[in-house]
């Protein structure tokens, strides 16, 4: 058989049929549903007379809508104040109860962002194919699994069939070799990646993710990198298995034990790209030229190192390119020319599916330990990814650090990120987000994001505008 | 699902590149169970001047003079122009229920965001791709000529213009087949339902590990 890349052979292994004209059916082994995209899934099964073909493959669990503060929190599901929310959450109950699927519900403590849980439950594992109606499932792809997101009409389809008529995307390799900064972290390098190739750089490709950067990433790094691979129009983002991804899964709950955990790592040493395998496209950075991001526009390619000025788009030559230009600088309020650190924050968000892992928010407060928040930010918040990992971060000490420098610890949920719940921007205000998309009015109407990675956020909570990490740290990475 | 053979309406621009699908529906709007309804909220934060909620009764809410839907030219348009990257952003296909609850049965632009193009499909509308300098003739066109009715036929592969112009466009023949005939795709792959038993079976010898149930 020919060298085949890594998303090649998780093609392969799924392939269920082939029709003439390409397309093809391919085998979902897991699905992940949250309460936003599911509840017209389920009323499409249950308006055809269908059940879902395997239950049991599913995990669900309400995060978008959640309310974050303990307040709201205390009392479940019946606490949720916002009344179309909680519709909402309760149709996710609803439904999960009727057809007997497995759902961490709002206090379980394993409840989450879906695109925490499935990994740090074991429910995603390497070598799966995985689903989720939400563009940002390539964060699975971490482990070596093809990840993508999907709309309702299909989370029904593979409800009903435990498939999903698919074309075969194409084949590119980012590669970044090197060694990074020490002040420069995993969302740093996949915001120099969406800046070089744009949004639609990865349109019609699964990325592999590739080279000493990566290699030496850790799990949750991995997951950061490949989350973003949607905002360079990829739907799926994915990095090879090697020890560090088996170390990851090994002892999870759902990860397999005894003899099928043998034979499963077995299977999952062949998830590599082969030498010599074609890839239809190639994109090379070093890690040494990446610094600190910090975006400046209302798209995810809008971004700058945080020693950048705002750029002028007088200088752009394409004239729809221009035009965006201008027009994110009016939205957002910014000049050109600007440095980057002369603007001010009103509200920092560390948390989403991007930035709300352990070592998210270990790296959030080494930068913040021993400071305290600048009075001109109205209000900082973390939010942890899962229950699992604020359990986590509260046994290592991490709430107090941020209490104590008036930083707000909350209740994990999808918060901020797009302001579903009542976590959001004022109009007008500055945000250092460390989210994934700084559209117009995503974290609230009006709102103004800058993407940054959660020391950058961290350092900016403290100093009150955009700084690098190493001025808070004096000179130590976080 | 409707089925798409034929149809002539008035085109209508969104004229900017990377329009999210925040920009197409706002988060708010999705916290309804139903697929239904979202016409009156599509690009609600550019359409209207006020910040939308919920299940509001949208008629008394002040419109942005500025923004081509709001323009009576524009009144009952069936056809969006639109510029690369459409659709970009959040998997949710509230941006085409949206788009179809409004009125658009057909989207024409140089290149969309994938899992944006796909939902389209499911739901009877049209999403074109065609050379970013013929979008930009046919914005032109529409431009210049108040009434500017594109013709689209599914069957043909073909856009026409008013002058009787046309373009041929590209399209996968299952998809196509799909939208002709609006079916409905869960069923045809039911009709597989062997092939897919025999997938697991064999599945489940290689990889026991994947077909252990959470529980």
């Amino acid at each position: 058989m020919s060298a085949r890349t890594l998303y090649d052979k998780l093609w392969d292994a799924h392939l269920v049929q082939k029709r003439d004209d390409g397309s093809a059916l391919i085998y979902i082994d897991r699905h992940i549903i949250h309460e936003v995209t599911s509840p017209q899934a389920f009323e499409g099964l249950r308006l055809a007379g269908r059940k879902p073909w395997r239950a049991d493959s599913i995990l669900a669990t309400p995060d978008h809508n959640v309310p974050t503060t303990l307040k709201e929190r205390a009392s479940g599901v019946s606490g949720i104040q916002d009344p179309v929310s909680l519709i909402q959450v309760k149709t996710l109950d609803d439904n999960c109860d009727e057809y007997g699927i497995t759902e961490y519900k709002i206090n379980d403590q394993r409840q989450g962002i879906v695109h925490v849980i499935g990994p740090e439950s074991g429910a995603s594992l390497p070598g799966m194919t995985i689903v989720c109606g939400d563009s940002h499932t390539a964060t699975n792809g971490a482990l070596g699994a093809l990840a993508h997101g999907i709309g309702t009409s299909e989370v029904e389809h593979v409800m009903a069939t435990q498939c999903l008529v698919a074309k075969k995307m194409k084949n590119m390799l980012i590669r970044v070799d090197g060694q990074l900064r020490p002040d420069v972290t995993s969302k740093d390098v996949v915001l120099a990646i969406i800046a070089k190739i744009g949004t639609a750089g990865g349109t019609g490709y699964a990325v592999e993710f590739g080279g000493d950067v990566f290699r030496n990433m850790s799990m949750e790094g991995r997951m950061t990198v490949c989350n973003m691979a949607i905002e360079a129009g990829a739907r799926a983002g994915m990095v090879a298995v090697d020890q560090t991804t088996i170390d990851y899964v090994e002892g999870r709950p759902y990860a397999p034990k005894g003899e099928n955990w043998e034979k499963a790592v077995q299977a999952w040493r062949d998830l590599k790209s082969d030498d010599g395998a074609h890839f239809d496209r190639v994109v090379e950075m070093r890690g040494e030229d990446i610094k600190p991001q910090v975006s400046w526009g209302t798209s995810p390619e809008m971004v700058v190192s945080i020693d950048d000025n705002v750029p002028d788009p007088e200088a752009e030559q394409d004239a729809v390119k221009r035009e965006s230009m201008k027009r994110a600088l009016q939205y957002m309020g910014l000049s050109a020319g600007q440095p980057m650190r002369s603007i001010q924050l009103d509200r920092v968000f560390i948390g989403s599916c991007t930035n709300s892992r352990i070592e998210d928010i270990r790296a959030a407060a080494a930068v913040v330990r021993g400071h305290r928040k600048a009075d001109s930010v109205k209000e900082a918040i973390v939010v942890p990814g899962s229950g699992s990992v604020k359990a986590q971060a509260e046994r290592e000490g991490l709430d107090k650090i941020f209490i104590e420098a008036g930083i707000e610890w909350r209740e994990p949920g999808c918060s901020m990120c797009l302001a579903m719940n009542a976590d959001k921007l004022g109009a007008g205000e500055h945000c250092a987000s460390t989210s994934n998309r700084n559209f117009e009015g995503r974290q609230g109407y009006g709102g103004r994001t800058h993407l940054v990675s959660p020391a950058m956020a961290a350092a900016a909570a403290i100093a009150g505008h955009f700084v690098d990490v190493r001025e808070i740290t004096g000179g130590q990475a976080a | 699902m409707k089925s798409f053979t034929k149809i002539t309406g008035i085109a209508a621009p969104m004229d900017r590149a990377n329009v999210d699908t925040d920009m197409i529906i706002p988060k708010q709007f999705l916290k309804s169970i139903k697929r239904t309804g979202f016409g009156k909220n599509l690009f609600d934060e550019l359409r209207y001047l006020d910040e939308g909620q919920p299940d509001q009764d949208c008629s008394g809410r002040p419109l942005n003079p500025e923004f081509p839907l709001n323009f009576p030219r524009y009144r009952n348009a069936k056809v969006l122009l639109a510029r690369e990257n459409f659709g970009c952003g959040s998997s949710r296909e509230h941006a085409p229920w949206a788009l179809d609850d409004y009125g658009f049965r057909c989207i024409i632009a140089p290149s969309f965001a994938e899992i944006f193009y796909n939902n389209c499909f499911k739901n009877g509308l049209l999403p074109i791709v065609l050379d970013a300098d013929i979008v930009d003739r046919l914005f032109k066109e529409m431009y210049a000529q108040e009434g500017y009715e594109l013709t689209i036929d599914l069957e043909a592969q073909t856009v026409k213009t008013p002058s009787g112009e046309t373009f041929e466009f590209e399209i996968d023949e299952f998809r196509k087949h799909c939208l002709l005939n609006g079916l409905d795709d869960i069923g045809l792959t039911l009709e597989h339902e062997d092939a897919i038993k025999a997938y697991e079976a064999q599945r489940r010898q290689e990889a026991p590990w994947l077909f252990d149930g959470l529980r």
